[in-house]
């Protein structure tokens, strides 16, 4: 075990610009002890996959509001396994269906919280599964 | 023992007492500082005789897929009784983007309609009167080529430049703190605006160039009072970039209008309206010297917020919605939407955007709420109430400017966007810890509740279609006339003239949004986000 912080990038994939909830969920998991990166609006898949690699992150947290979440959390899990970085945690949080979480889930999306989700859950989930991980 | 009485403090700030009487008038001069309806400073509205005489117009944000496709919703809310329309593009549009850029990969048509050249406009409207319906463009970054788009389109169906109506959201200042379709730097974004406020004033003076969003402000997490006071700091910009055309304020601050959120507190909402056509009116006669009265009335859309809305129960949200429309008509409004209550899920399905339409017509048909003008004037809660907003908003609009060094300035440094954001956190755990409450949240909650919306349909394919029409356009235009064109949007653009002749011309000849765009990009640059959180 190590006492490293946990580091989640915080991304908003595409050309949707609603991002109060990527701010929220940033703010928060700061102050549950994480350190957290936001770069801001308008990331490609390529982009979230170089800023993940370069800032040695344990979490990827997609925020989508558009409705485009399948098109691009599958694009993100096929770039991030061409990568070699299968070892990444990925979740996914925004206006999302509950429908659409068991296909989110084939494609390698770890956790799904969509609006409304509380932050100690989202903080929870993050703790435990990046714990799994290294012990 | 008596139960304690509950301390309350409105979201702005402001201390609520259990009881209002006379005392609380103090300091208030009836004539000069609440005044007649229609006259200076037009607290009570800004017409003598409000819904009396003319209802609310009833605006619901609508478009979706391909033109076509957005041209029946248009017609099927028209035939429903909704007399003017607000047009929802897709993100591709919003971002100057065509359809057929890999950037634009499943968003086309998505969250609203997809418009890459001027035979997409022409689609969209087919058979519409847009001389007799006033339209709402809600577009931002590419505003000025979409406004040529439908300045074109209207004269195609015998509307000619100076008779055209409508409006066009062209507020790119609140992008950057909350939306987040920009594409250029913010000098010459705001540029842009002034090369359209200048056009129309010179060329459309019936066309209300901008409407200035405290709406998405405060969906970012502005308390109301930051709602107004940041939505009339990025008003006054405007207004000064228009000055620096050579017009004179009366000749084009009059045609800008204001789009404002409804959510939260009840009277709050309604005093912070009554407070912002007071202050709105001031501003315009004391900082501008404006000296025709119809250039201080504040116009707005007073719309209810999604920010309101739950995903819990979203039933209930059809109930929060008709208490905003009351909200909204109790304030003067001139203009009313309504989210729909399947907005947290979806973008509204028919049967949610026909629930909104009828719960405001229910609002005027039958309830009287047009009866009397502002019924709410001389009440001494909601007097003592729109005083201390009016005298809290130009206190935060002086903050803008003495501790941020202007709206451009803290907007370009991510201060504000900052701001903002810590509000809405501070706010976010308020509903979470329930001290904020919210029915159906953290109050009456359900934890096995099913949730029986039905989704709106989404068609990857319809980024084909939208290709493959933009593609037909490109074969039979004439290339040399638009590359001549373009080269004119590139020539004004670099030389600092104004852009809409050469724009106009542009989409004339068929170039693409994604061209113009990227030619606009050549000479402007991209915008570098400055997060600060």
């Amino acid at each position: 075990m190590t006492n490293k912080p946990i580091r989640v990038l915080i991304a908003k994939p595409g050309l949707d610009g609603h991002d109060r909830g990527a701010r929220l969920v940033t703010l928060a998991l700061r102050d549950a002890g994480f350190e957290v990166i936001y770069p801001g609006l308008h990331q490609t898949v390529a982009k979230i996959v170089e800023s993940a690699l370069q800032e040695d992150v344990d979490v990827i947290g997609l925020s989508i509001l558009s409705g485009a979440h399948l098109p691009i959390a599958e694009k993100l899990m096929n770039e991030l396994r061409k990568a070699g970085m299968d070892d990444k945690i990925v979740i996914v949080g925004g206006n999302i269906p509950e429908q659409d979480i068991p296909t989110l889930t084939t494609f390698g999306v770890a956790g799904v919280f969509p609006s409304s989700s509380r932050f100690e859950e989202i903080a929870a989930f993050i703790q435990n599964n990046v714990a799994d991980k290294v012990s | 023992m008596a139960d304690k009485i509950r301390d309350v403090i409105l979201e702005s700030g402001i201390p609520v007492k259990p009881v209002y009487g006379p005392e609380d008038l103090g300091g208030i001069d009836s004539a000069g500082d609440i005044g007649k309806p229609g006259e200076f400073p037009f607290t009570r509205g800004i017409h003598p005789f409000m819904y009396r005489q003319r209802p609310f117009t009833m605006r619901q944000y609508a478009g979706f897929g391909m033109p076509h496709e957005t041209n029946q919703r248009f017609k099927f809310l028209i035939e429903n009784g909704q007399n003017a329309l607000n047009v929802a593009f897709d993100l591709p549009t919003q971002m100057g983007l065509d359809s057929s850029d890999p950037l634009a990969e499943g968003e086309v048509g998505r969250v609203g309609m997809a418009v890459d050249t001027l035979a997409d406009m022409e689609v969209a409207f087919a058979g519409i009167p847009i001389d007799q319906i006033s339209v709402s463009l809600t577009i931002n970054a590419v505003a000025a080529p979409i406004m040529a788009m439908y300045f074109v389109a209207a004269e195609k169906q015998g509307v000619p430049l100076n008779q055209v109506r409508g409006t066009a959201q062209n507020d790119i200042l609140k992008e950057y703190i909350g939306r987040g379709a920009w594409i250029f730097p913010v000098e010459p974004a705001v540029r842009l605006i002034g090369d359209t406020i200048e056009f129309c004033a010179r060329n459309a003076p019936k066309y209300y160039p901008v409407s200035v969003c405290g709406y998405h402000i405060r969906e970012s997490g502005a308390n109301p009072m930051q709602e107004i006071a940041y939505a009339y700091s990025i008003a006054r910009e405007y207004i000064r970039r228009g000055l620096g055309r050579g017009l004179n304020v009366d000749e084009f601050a009059g045609q800008i209008s204001f789009n404002f959120d409804i959510y939260g507190n009840f009277f709050e909402q309604i005093s912070k309206f009554r407070a912002a056509r007071r202050l709105w009116a001031r501003i315009i006669k004391d900082e501008f010297g404006a000296k025709n009265p119809s250039t201080m009335m504040m116009k707005m859309i007073a719309g209810g917020g999604g920010g309101g809305l739950t995903i819990e129960q979203p039933e209930n949200n059809i109930v929060r919605g008709a208490y905003y429309a009351l909200i909204s008509a109790l304030s003067g409004t001139q203009t009313m939407a309504l989210c729909s209550y399947d907005e947290a899920y979806t973008i509204p399905t028919e049967k949610a955007a026909l629930i909104s339409l009828r719960t405001m017509q229910i609002l005027i048909e039958e309830m009287g709420i047009g009866d009397t003008v502002d019924p709410l004037g001389g009440s001494y809660y909601v007097e003592s109430l729109t005083s201390e907003f009016e005298r809290r908003m130009a206190d935060e609009i002086k903050r803008v400017d003495e501790e941020w060094g202007g709206i451009v300035e803290a907007v370009s440094a991510g201060i504000l966007q900052g701001e903002v954001a810590r509000q809405a956190y501070q706010f976010e755990k308020g509903v979470q810890d329930g001290s904020i409450p919210k029915v159906g949240v953290n109050r009456f909650r359900m934890e096995e509740e099913k949730r029986d919306v039905a989704l709106h349909p989404y068609d990857s394919k319809q980024a084909d279609e939208s290709i493959r029409r933009t593609a037909e356009v490109i074969a039979a235009r004439d290339a040399g006339t638009v590359d001549s064109a373009l080269q004119k949007v590139r020539d004004a653009a670099s030389s600092g003239q104004n852009t809409m002749p050469a724009l106009i011309e542009a989409v004339r000849a068929y170039a693409t949004i994604g061209e113009i765009t990227k030619t606009l990009k050549e000479v402007f640059g991209e915008y570098a986000e400055q997060v600060r959180l």
